[in-house]
């Protein structure tokens, strides 16, 4: 199960998208969730599905993927719109039982919702599977660049994140490896109530943090033998360079967030 | 080969800090060791000899209690040449899972020059020509964790490459390996020798794999106690046992038919040469 979590993964690929300069993916990516939460009524939302699918297609990334990584939200989707149903008592009620009211207002608002939330993941896990978690780091340590002045140590910050990035798919497969030891022993992971099942886990996280531990430092080791110091001044080996594709997307984001306004503005407001 | 001094242990000690009171006994006893440029050296001894010891103390990584370390004539106990001595001698490790730094091969093995401050350009060509040694350029853009051991352990290798590094020293690379993957390595790292001139030092407790060096150096507990080719070092059978080690699988066989009778040379090392003596032997060496 845990191996079908594919938000924050990478597919590599060299699709308009792929090769957009990373800092300027950030940048559209956090305009773009911007604009989702701009969104005033059904016609500027259609705008940003129709902008969310399309960029999806030019990615060159199965539709079948993004939709099984989200498999894991459907239940806060699904959640967070039937909660609207009862926030929203406008227009024609078409229900009313005890203290429950149900109105089409509601339902507009809970498709509104549950539209919503989609987009926001197709955009932002559309962020991860098209940038190499690297380039991301890079990404937005070069963005933070300026914070540098203040004394925040950008640049360190970005080598944890990715020597976190790094070890995940490690420490999946240590987790693995640690609960077919303890199956072996006898641990019985799989019955019981929640508190049995949680205290199960203790045999199997203690090992994997003692490992972790060892592993860390010999990571730091291995680091210090090819000369990182943390404060050097390290130089990359791939340059960022903006792109006509970068000034594409930046167009599309712009002539986005106008035409929101304006249907927002001529068409009224659902919420 | 020339006579040039690469890494020299002087009369070093090393002993590792312990969790209480009583102190921990030295790991390495006043070692004396040169290791000459171009060489390749395999330190052979079993757990807790102190060869991994040799490994850390060779770049600074650890500094001696008594004696001296020198990389080309630099001593690693100046903090002020640390770098300049990890640029002379990289160091790989066992787990090769606990050296990769990058999401992405190509990016792990410029993690070193990038380090370094080199320019971006001259980054691109040399760890495309580390990664082509190693025979791992097809590999380039993978993620190293879909990677089997004995791959990940040469893009490793290729990352101490990538420094231009005169000198790598091997801690176990191939312990955690599987036979293809140690042969893998054991090829590349021959190949850094012997076409491109680099010093290897391989600590190792495969006999196999000892037998390909030029020079072996065996450690028991804390002390070298012999240092020779590989025929020298393994025509010692009492030292060798006595240091918990075993011969190459071919001098052990030799050695046990020659006792029961069968007329085979001293020195056999590697499979190939025992085939040679056992045919000779079995056609005229044995009637005569």
């Amino acid at each position: 199960m845990i191996k079908d979590i594919t938000i924050g993964q990478y597919f590599p690929g060299d699709s308009f998208i792929h090769k957009l300069d990373a800092r300027a993916k950030l940048i559209v990516v956090f305009l773009a969730l911007v604009e989702i939460f701009l969104c005033k009524n059904f016609l500027s939302l259609a705008l940003i599905v129709i902008f969310a699918i399309v960029s999806v297609a030019i990615s060159k990334i199965s539709f079948k993927v993004v939709f099984k990584g989200m498999k894991m939200i459907y239940f806060i989707i699904v959640l967070t719109s039937v909660l609207q149903i009862f926030y929203n008592d406008e227009g024609t009620v078409l229900l009313d039982w005890w203290k429950l009211k149900i109105t089409t207002g509601g339902i507009f608002t809970a498709i509104f919702m549950a539209i919503r939330i989609i987009c926001l993941i197709l955009v932002s896990s559309l962020l991860t599977y098209t940038t190499s978690p690297t380039t991301l780091t890079d990404g937005i340590s070069r963005l933070l660049s300026p914070l540098n002045k203040i004394k925040v140590p950008v640049d360190t910050l970005a080598m944890m994140m990715t020597i976190a990035l790094r070890f995940i798919p490690t420490l999946i497969e240590e987790i693995d490896k640690i609960m077919n030891a303890q199956k072996a022993r006898g641990a019985d992971l799989d019955s019981g109530n929640l508190v049995q099942r949680a205290k199960a886990l203790v045999p199997i996280f203690i090992p994997l943090f003692v490992n972790s531990f060892r592993r860390a430092y010999e990571l730091a080791f291995a680091m210090e033998c090819r000369c990182y110091n943390g404060n050097n001044k390290r130089t990359r080996m791939k340059q960022m360079k903006f792109s006509w594709r970068d000034v594409v997307a930046f167009g599309i984001i712009a002539v986005m967030l106008a035409g929101i306004i304006l249907l927002n503005h001529f068409f009224g407001a659902v919420i | 080969m020339n006579n040039e001094s690469l890494i020299r242990f002087c009369d070093v000690s090393y002993r590792y800090e312990s969790d209480n009171e009583t102190p921990l006994p030295l790991a390495i006893k006043n070692i004396n060791i040169d290791i000459k440029k171009g060489e390749f050296v395999a330190i052979l001894g079993h757990n807790g000899s102190g060869k991994s010891t040799l490994a850390k103390l060779s770049n600074a990584i650890i500094l001696p209690e008594s004696g001296n370390v020198f990389v080309e004539g630099m001593d690693t106990a100046d903090e002020k040449l640390e770098y300049d001595i990890r640029q002379k001698v990289g160091v790989v490790f066992q787990n090769p899972d606990n050296q990769i730094v990058a999401t992405i091969v190509e990016e792990d093995v410029a993690f070193g020059p990038e380090n370094l401050g080199i320019e971006p350009a001259e980054i691109r060509q040399r760890v495309d020509d580390a990664l082509k040694s190693v025979g791992m350029y097809e590999y380039r853009l993978h993620e190293p964790h879909k990677l089997s051991g004995g791959q990940k352990q040469r893009v490793a290798i290729a990352g101490v490459m990538a420094m231009q590094t005169d000198c790598i020293v091997l801690d176990e690379p191939t312990a955690m390996l599987d036979p293809k993957g140690r042969e893998e390595v054991m090829k590349s790292m021959l190949r850094l020798n012997k076409e491109m001139g680099k010093t290897v030092v391989l600590i190792t407790h495969y006999m196999d794999e000892a037998v390909k060096a030029d020079r072996v150096i065996v450690m028991n507990s804390g002390n070298v106690v012999l240092d020779g080719t590989p025929r020298e070092v393994f025509s010692h059978e009492e030292i060798i046992e006595n240091a918990g080690l075993e011969l190459p699988d071919s001098s052990k066989l030799a050695l046990k038919l020659k006792k029961n009778g069968v007329n085979l040379p001293d020195g056999i090392l590697t499979p190939d040469e025992f085939i040679e003596a056992f045919k000779f032997s079995l056609s005229g060496g044995a009637s005569h």
